[in-house]
This record gives structure tokens, C-alpha cells and sequence, in this order.
């Protein structure tokens, strides 16, 4: 039998670390992904949420496992095995607040994260393909926090369910067939349960997880915008290395982790001090199971859809149907994937952008904060008024950006980089 | 015969007005309860298994985990606060029949979890709220829950209690009665202060039956966060450390 072939590892160490870099690329894929990935030095503040959303992430797939082990997704046993787990599994009331609060964390640190792309351009070319990645795994957890919501079977997972996989009955022809289709039955029943709980903790996950790791493999093929918007990769010292760049280990996993502590003090503060947030992250009527014969008196999404709901509710019916609300609502989301090539700026960093850009994005940001206050209130007195201005000018922030972001003035942009905390 | 079929008549009227209505719009009475006073916790265990327990159940709730959390002996809560026959691990369930729906419109609601679906201040007001009204299947009528299915099973504790009406006009100036609050007709067993103590106490009860880990979740917290602060630190100090020989 011929000898091992030491020749192929002669470049690599020994040990048990050597003979795994023979047959593996450890040691390679630690060094280009984490050890020898050169990040801008100059990251502040809004750069910590995306460490933070692969935290969450993580803490929402431990802590699911652990749920799954003794929730029980039928519409007999849902709602008891909640309180079960609640009650007699040990900490079983930690990992469900975990579980729950971190669903809307993740929402908190998402916004944020796709916020500070909005402000350094973090979608331009050539991170365009990072950004749809981005959206799509914005999508998929809208889709995972609504199916997530229906499992505890309360009654405000119970109406929530029923209004949102209505609205796809207001499509014209395949509307009806679709909402049968979606629910498995004639109404919200056993069955979407089911389906919702298999999507939930299944494919949609899975689905997250890959979207995950190709938005990483983006980022670190086209190298980490800065809050400057200019290219590290630009400026290369004798070693190669980018001169404003330093490797992402030791320097960013050391301050990534100040930003989890921090993080940590205010989720640990809400789970042990306010896991319902005031009926934000757990909504009140949700402590009634599911009845369908008796709706909440005010049936309202979770707080992170209620931006959205705002929107559908504004749109009033028009040519005997409901539909426009529907497809407003999806405009809404689909319009994020065309950004990077709406902003016509020739430069990405809102630091060098002119004043239009920075009003723009102030009125987008209050009129997203105020449909969310909207979609959360009953539609009467102001509110209706107020969802409606800011329905037009969350469209208005995204399809006049070809224009603004062209007329606007800009300041010079350095040839490095510019300080760092 | 007549008077059960007036019975019967009397809870389906109850049933069809059992909806609730919950922005009635009178304030709420705040409940001042505090799930660390164990004593008053302890208190409303007893009156809810003596008042309450009757027609309400808390099946999510186990006798041994209540005694265990509320201190109560196990010897005190076999004698004095359990059904007879029911084992200390079983969860406390009424005896109210499951055809009870009959009697009273609807069946009388499990409580395990109704001061989270609810709120403290509005249990506490709903059970100062019932006024007399002979328009209603049990003579009472509630100011925070109009057309409240539930009869005043307490009314010997407080006495009865009469409507107080308002005058506001309406827009055009025409006279309109409005409800605004209830006030004390007869004297019941027990003086005013005496009942919102009681109330207070099941409420509290109510509000640990809820989450029975309430209370061991919040002192556990300050340490939780308290050891984060002592992380943050060091955490910064580490980055501080390596961040050095960025220039």
C-alpha cells in the first residue's frame, strides 16, 4: 500500500488539525472567511446587526428544537401544549420567551440592518446581488413570522391567519381556489395548522439558512461596504491586504461582541421583565385559545406587519374589489429589490450625499414608523388620513429615487477612509 | 317543570347577550397587586377554591405546584383547598357540568390564563362593577362587561350596588343617560376597604395563576442582566485591548 500522500500536505500543519486540512479545508475556509477577510476599519454603530440577525438566527433554531419536542401542532393540543411547556417543561417559559421575543428582535435588528444599507449604499454595484439575497431573506421571515405566530393557536393566531390568508382571495379567478389551497380546508382548521407548523419548522428554516450563508458568500466575494461608501480593496498595501482593511478575526469578532452584550442586556431585560412588551411581541387576546366564533375586539398583526397592513388598508376598494390594498401591499416589498438600481447617486455614503437624499430618507423612515403606528390602531379618526399620506410617500422615498438621487447634490468623497471608533 | 324551562329561557337570553364589549370606555380601577406578597396570594387562593373554583376552573394550574409556590403546606391544602378526591398533581378543575352552557348561556370560562388575556385592573373593576338590573336573566348587569352572562356570586360579600347615570347631550342637545359609574344600595358582609382587599387578593391569585413563574422570573432577571452589565465590560475592555494597533 503506497504511503499517505505527505507531499499534498507538506504546506500544512500537523496534528489533528493537519490531517484534517488533508482532507478538508479547514484551516483554508477559517483563514479566507473569518481570520484573513479584510473588513474597512472604519464600520460604526449600524454595523453590529448583522452579527446580530446570525445571532437571533441561531437562538431561533435552538430554541425551536426545543419547543418542537413538546408543542403539539393539532388544533386540540396546540394551545395546551403551549401552556405545557410554559408551566411544566423545565425552562420551558425561558426558551418560549426566548423563542418569542427573539421573533420580534430579529424584526428590530432586520429594519436596522437593512436601515444602515439605505444609509451607506451598501446595495449599490457591486453588492446587488447581497441585496436581493437580503430581501429575499427579509420575505421568507415575513413568511416564518406569520406561520410562526399561528402555532400557539391562540385567538389572535386564530383571526390573524384568517385575515391575512383572506387576502389572497381577493386576487381575481384563482383567488378562492388559492386561500382553499393555502388552508387545506374551508376554513382555518386542523389542517393549516399542520401545514403552517411543517413550513414553520421545516422548509422555511432550511430555506433561510441557505439564503443565509449565500448572502455571507456575497459579502465576503464583493468585500464589506463602509459607512464612507468608497472600496477598501482599492488602495492594497506591499502585503496585498487592503490598507484600511483589518481581519475580521480578531478585531470584529472582539467588537462584535460588545455590540452582543449590549444586545443581550435589553433582549434578557424584555424576556425577564416584559415578554409581552405591553401586548407588542405577545398580543392579549392570544391568551384566549382559538375560537372561531368569537373574534378579538380588534384584531391587529404583530407589530412587525403592521407597516404593511397600514398600507392594505389604506387602499380603498376601486372597481367593485379589494384586490389593490393586496397588491400595494406586495409592491411594497417588491419595490426593495429594485433599489440598487433606482439610486442613480454617483456616490453610496449618505456622508456625501446632498440634502434631498437626507430629507427623502427622513420622511421614508417617519412615514414607515407611522404606518406601523397605523396598521396597529382600529382605522378611525386620523389614522385612515394618516396611512394614506404615508402609504404615498413610502412609494413616493423608492420611485422618485431615480431622480432625486440624480438632481442631488454631493460632496467630495475621500480617497480613504475616514477614522473608525 | 315551568321553573326550569324559565331557567333555561333565562340563560339563552343570557347567551345571546354574553358578548362582550370590552372598550366600554370607563376607566379602569387600577388593581395595586403584587404577585411577592405572599400572603395575599395566599388569601386569594383560598377565596377563589372557596368562591370562585365552584363554576371557574384553572386547568392549567397543578395543586402542588400553587402549594410549593404560595408556601402552603401540603397538609393545609389537602384539608382545605382541594376538591375531595382530586390528587395533589392534578390541575384545578371545576365542578360545574359540562352542560352548564344551558344554565347560563355559555359555559363559565377557564381562568388560568385570563389575567394575561385580560389585565389585573379589569378583573379587579369587573368584580366591583355588577349593578342591579332587572332588565338582565340575573338581575345584575356589569359596568365593565355589559351584558355580563356571569350572576353576582358576590353580591352577599359587597351588597348591591345601583347604576349611576350621567346626563350628556348628545350633538343635537336632546337629553342622553349615560352610565358612568355604580353606587352602593345596601350594605353587604363586608366594608368597602375590606371587599377591594378581597378582590384584590383573588385578582393577585388570578395574576399568579397566569404565570406561576412570574415572580421567580423577574428576581431571576436582575442577576441576568446584572451578569451582562459585568460582560459588557470586560467585553468592551477586550475590544479596546485588541483595537490598540488599528490606527
Amino acid at each position: 500500500m503506497a504511503a499517505a500522500p505527505e507531499t499534498a500536505g507538506s504546506s500544512k500543519g500537523g496534528g489533528l488539525i493537519g490531517w484534517i486540512d488533508q482532507r478538508f479545508p479547514l484551516t483554508k475556509l477559517w483563514k479566507d472567511q473569518v481570520s484573513e477577510y479584510y473588513a474597512p476599519k472604519n464600520f460604526n454603530f449600524w454595523y453590529y446587526f448583522g452579527s446580530l440577525a446570525l445571532l437571533i438566527l441561531v437562538n431561533q433554531l435552538v430554541t425551536g428544537i426545543f419547543l418542537t419536542m413538546n408543542y403539539k401542532p393539532s388544533s386540540a393540543e396546540a394551545f395546551s401544549s403551549v401552556e405545557y411547556i410554559m408551566r411544566d417543561v423545565d425552562w420551558g417559559w425561558l426558551i418560549r420567551y426566548l423563542h418569542s421575543t427573539g421573533a420580534s428582535a430579529f424584526f428590530i435588528v432586520v429594519y436596522l440592518h437593512m436601515f444602515r444599507a439605505l444609509l451607506y449604499g451598501s446595495h449599490r454595484k457591486p453588492r446587488e446581488l447581497l441585496w436581493i439575497f437580503g430581501c429575499l431573506i427579509f420575505l421568507l421571515l415575513m413568511a416564518e413570522g406569520f406561520m410562526g405566530y399561528v402555532l400557539p393557536w391562540g385567538n389572535m393566531s386564530y383571526w390573524g391567519a384568517q385575515v391575512i390568508v383572506s387576502l389572497f382571495g381577493s386576487l381575481p379567478v384563482v383567488g378562492q381556489s388559492l386561500v382553499e389551497w393555502i388552508r387545506g380546508d374551508y376554513y382555518i382548521a386542523d389542517a393549516t395548522l399542520n401545514r403552517f407548523f411543517a413550513l414553520h419548522v421545516a422548509a422555511l428554516p432550511l430555506a433561510l439558512i441557505f439564503l443565509v450563508i449565500a448572502h455571507l458568500m456575497a459579502l465576503h466575494e464583493v468585500g464589506s461596504n463602509n459607512p464612507d461608501g468608497i472600496e477598501i480593496h482599492d488602495h492594497k498595501g506591499a502585503d496585498g491586504h487592503p490598507l484600511d482593511g483589518i481581519p475580521f478575526h480578531p478585531y470584529y469578532t472582539v467588537k462584535d461582541l460588545v455590540g452582543v452584550a449590549g444586545f443581550l442586556v435589553i433582549f434578557c431585560a424584555v424576556i425577564f421583565f416584559a415578554p409581552t412588551f405591553g401586548g407588542l411581541f405577545l398580543e392579549s387576546p392570544n391568551f384566549e385559545p382559538a375560537n372561531a366564533l368569537q373574534t378579538p375586539p380588534h384584531i391587529a398583526p404583530v407589530w412587525y406587519f403592521t407597516p404593511f397592513y397600514a398600507m392594505l388598508r389604506a387602499v380603498p376598494s376601486f372597481a367593485g374589489t379589494q384586490v389593490w390594498g393586496v397588491l400595494v401591499m406586495g409592491a411594497s416589498i417588491v419595490v426593495l429589490f429594485f433599489v440598487p438600481w433606482l439610486d442613480r447617486s454617483p456616490v453610496k455614503s449618505i456622508r456625501y450625499r446632498g440634502p434631498i437624499y437626507k430629507v427623502m430618507l427622513t420622511i421614508f423612515v417617519l412615514s414607515f414608523i407611522s404606518l406601523g403606528l397605523c396598521g396597529l390602531k382600529p382605522p378611525s379618526g386620523i389614522y385612515p388620513t394618516l396611512a394614506k399620506i404615508c402609504t404615498v410617500l413610502y412609494f413616493a422615498f423608492f420611485l422618485l429615487m431615480p431622480w432625486y438621487t440624480k438632481f442631488d447634490s454631493v460632496k467630495p468623497v475621500p480617497e480613504r477612509v475616514t477614522g473608525h471608533d | 317543570m315551568i321553573k326550569r324551562s324559565l331557567l333555561i329561557a333565562m340563560a339563552l337570553l343570557a347567551g345571546g347577550m354574553a358578548v362582550a364589549d370590552e372598550e366600554g370606555g370607563i376607566a379602569l380601577q387600577s388593581a395595586g397587586t403584587d404577585i411577592k406578597n405572599t400572603e395575599s396570594l395566599q388569601r386569594g387562593a383560598r377565596d377563589f377554591m372557596n368562591y370562585c373554583s365552584g363554576c371557574h376552573s384553572l386547568k392549567y394550574l397543578r395543586y402542588n405546584r400553587m402549594a410549593v409556590d404560595l408556601e402552603i403546606p401540603e397538609s393545609e391544602l389537602a384539608a382545605n383547598l382541594m376538591f375531595t378526591g382530586d390528587k395533589s398533581f392534578d390541575t384545578i378543575n371545576s365542578a360545574m357540568p359540562k352542560d352548564s352552557e344551558v344554565w347560563f348561556g355559555k359555559q363559565p370560562p377557564d381562568l388560568s390564563l385570563i389575567a394575561r388575556a385580560r389585565g389585573t385592573d379589569y378583573l379587579y373593576s369587573y368584580m366591583k362593577g355588577f349593578y342591579v338590573d332587572k332588565t338582565r336573566p340575573w338581575g345584575v348587569n356589569n359596568l365593565y362587561l355589559p351584558s355580563a352572562a356571569m350572576p353576582d356570586v358576590l353580591a352577599q360579600l359587597h351588597g348591591l350596588q345601583k347604576p349611576v347615570f350621567k346626563n350628556m347631550p348628545d350633538e343635537q342637545g336632546s337629553a342622553r343617560m349615560v352610565l358612568v359609574g355604580v353606587e352602593s344600595m345596601t350594605p353587604g358582609a363586608m366594608k368597602p376597604e375590606e371587599y377591594d382587599q378581597f378582590v384584590r387578593d383573588i385578582v393577585n391569585f388570578l395574576d399568579y395563576a397566569g404565570e406561576p413563574v412570574k415572580d421567580k422570573r423577574q428576581s431571576m432577571g436582575v442577576f441576568v442582566i446584572l451578569f451582562l452589565l459585568v460582560f459588557f465590560v470586560f467585553a468592551y475592555l477586550l475590544k479596546k485591548e485588541y483595537w490598540k494597533d488599528v490606527h
